[in-house]
């Protein structure tokens, strides 16, 4: 994912993964390819997703900074944490985790995406659920049981060194409890209302079966490999 | 199918002031009554299944156009109030709560905020309920009489109590409600009256609730109400909540509605106030009574004696 450098005045347009235009920068004109995820996740959709709500917080969390000292120069990621703080969360909080939470959200979708991971990851999925099966289901249940506005993530718990499917309500995310994710799916209304009204099920299944990005996920469980040790300890004998 | 087979005990089914806020409004809706009205006389005949029914508006689902469009309201009232129709039902089978009142289910499952798996299902059927309840066709404009006075007392115009609703409606982060309510008094519970009645008692106030929660399990009396969950606006407005809420204010809100609802709102405080003094007034003379003992001193002798010393 890489780190975020926040400059209060730099925090523009909020960044695609998979455009067609690589120079995003604040004078770039040219808009991502919103159609990519089509007929999964429709251009209009996009639209008013990338373009108003993510677009929406960008905005109101450079107009909270620029009146905020205390918070300048921080990285994305640090600000999320910060303004957290630890449960009792400052005003800035719901910006700065939802800009946080769609960046996420469109690297971990691409065209083409779903199926299976493979290998490494392949393997701690069925290590931690069972069978990749079984974490499907694990998955979509949550989506469906998550009340209200929130998100549904594929974690990987630091302490316990383990994968778990976590639900979090409106901007909260599991990087203020420092675990890691390595997916995730938006599950505010916002997010599929205008291609699939109410039908939520049928939007989690079109995530998890054409836009899931595993090949994201994996690059992102490699990374956390330098944090979280996963292997079993070679504890000789004798 | 099995709903319409068995016979329902659902409120309306008297048209008594327990429905609370909303008895007033039920003869506007005379085909819901008579409907209804045709299932009490079964009742004694079938066996008795509590279970509640999809109400709806009280008016066509086209009616709110071009403002709130026909489609918003066919998914709106049709599938999601529906779904938590349906879903309540199914959870309140065989248990404790079949047969209790949608109100009592609310507060009983809200569980002093450690919520219940019942409450966020009759919660949003009641917060439904009475959100179509607060719109009419061609409402909006400004409240009158005893409702507008109140609003002047309470927020200082009725520009600034639109001003705060408004933005209230705003800043609700996530899904949610927001409400003009009518704050009686007072969290009393049974044996100690509120200990700090604060400057807010018996005034109107606006007030937001996330997800299902609603002002009744704060002991408030609601007026007037506003659904931004973004399934209420996200088909007619997208990202645009405060245009929504505008339309709202301008174009939806039923005054009449309110007004009745404030008047009845009025009345309910007022017998809780004579409740309140009754039950007061039986404890002082229970109290009262108590106090007979007299106590004497001692050590009045002892006093005497110093007093001579000195």
């Amino acid at each position: 994912m890489g780190s975020f450098s926040l400059h209060a005045s730099c925090l523009a347009q909020p960044k695609l993964p998979w455009s067609n235009d690589c120079s995003q920068n604040l004078n770039s004109l040219k808009l991502p390819a919103l159609d990519a995820l089509e007929p999964y996740m429709s251009k209009r959709l996009m639209e008013t997703h990338w373009g108003e709500h993510h677009h929406g917080y960008v905005e109101g969390l450079n107009k909270q900074l620029e009146k905020n000292d205390i918070l300048y120069g921080y990285t994305l990621d640090e600000l999320v944490k910060v303004t957290y703080n630890n449960g009792n969360p400052l005003p800035e909080f719901n910006n700065a985790a939802q800009v946080w939470n769609h960046d996420f959200f469109w690297e971990s979708m691409q065209p083409g995406g779903g199926g299976m991971p493979e290998l490494g990851l392949l393997q701690q999925i069925e290590k931690d659920f069972g069978s990749f099966t079984n974490f499907k289901e694990k998955f979509i249940e949550a989506a469906l049981s998550l009340f209200g506005s929130g998100w549904v993530w594929l974690v990987l718990k630091r302490r316990e060194k383990r994968l778990e499917v976590v639900k979090t309500s409106n901007a909260v995310n599991p990087i203020v409890w420092d675990d890691i994710p390595l997916i995730s799916l938006d599950t505010w209304e916002h997010a599929y209302y205008q291609d699939y009204k109410n039908d939520r099920g049928k939007y989690v299944n079109a995530f998890m079966n054409h836009l899931v990005s595993w090949h994201v996920a994996t690059v992102r469980i490699i990374r956390a490999e330098a944090f979280v040790n996963l292997g079993e300890p070679k504890i000789p004998v004798a | 199918m099995a709903a319409t087979a068995t016979a329902t005990i659902s409120p309306p089914c008297a048209l008594i002031p327990y429905q609370g806020l909303r008895g007033a409004l039920v003869s506007t809706r005379t085909f819901q009554s008579t409907k209804n009205q045709r299932q009490c006389g079964r009742a004694a005949a079938a066996p008795i299944s509590a279970k509640f029914d999809l109400k709806p508006p009280p008016y066509p689902l086209d009616a709110l156009e071009p403002h709130m469009s026909q489609g918003t309201m066919s998914y709106h009232w049709g599938k999601h109030h529906r779904g938590y129709v349906e879903k309540l039902n199914m959870q309140i089978v065989g248990t404790d709560l079949d047969g209790m009142s949608l109100e009592d289910i609310i507060i009983l499952s809200y569980n002093k905020g450690d919520i219940l798996p019942a409450f966020n299902n009759a919660a949003q059927i009641w917060n439904h309920d009475f959100f179509w309840e607060s719109m009419v066709p061609n409402g909006g404009g400004k409240p009158s009489g005893d409702l507008l006075e109140l609003i002047e007392r309470d927020f200082g115009s009725f520009e600034k109590f639109s001003a705060k609703f408004r933005s209230a409606a705003s800043t609700q982060f996530g899904s949610g409600w927001v409400w003009l309510a009518y704050k009686a008094n007072r969290l009393n519970v049974g044996n100690a009256s509120n200990p700090r009645p604060s400057d807010e008692d018996k005034k109107l106030v606006v007030v937001k609730s996330p997800n299902a929660v609603n002002p009744l399990v704060w002991d408030y009396l609601p007026l007037l109400t506003i659904d931004v969950w973004e399934h209420a606006y996200d088909l007619d407005f997208q990202s645009r909540r405060a245009d929504y809420v505008s339309m709202f204010m301008e174009k939806l809100v039923s005054w009449e509605t309110v007004s009745a609802r404030l008047e009845m709102a009025k009345a309910q405080a007022v017998e809780r106030e004579r409740e309140e003094e009754k039950r007061k007034y039986e404890e002082d003379n229970k109290n009262s009574s108590n106090e007979a003992v007299e106590m004497y001193l001692d050590s009045d002798t002892e006093d005497s004696e110093v007093n001579d010393q000195m």
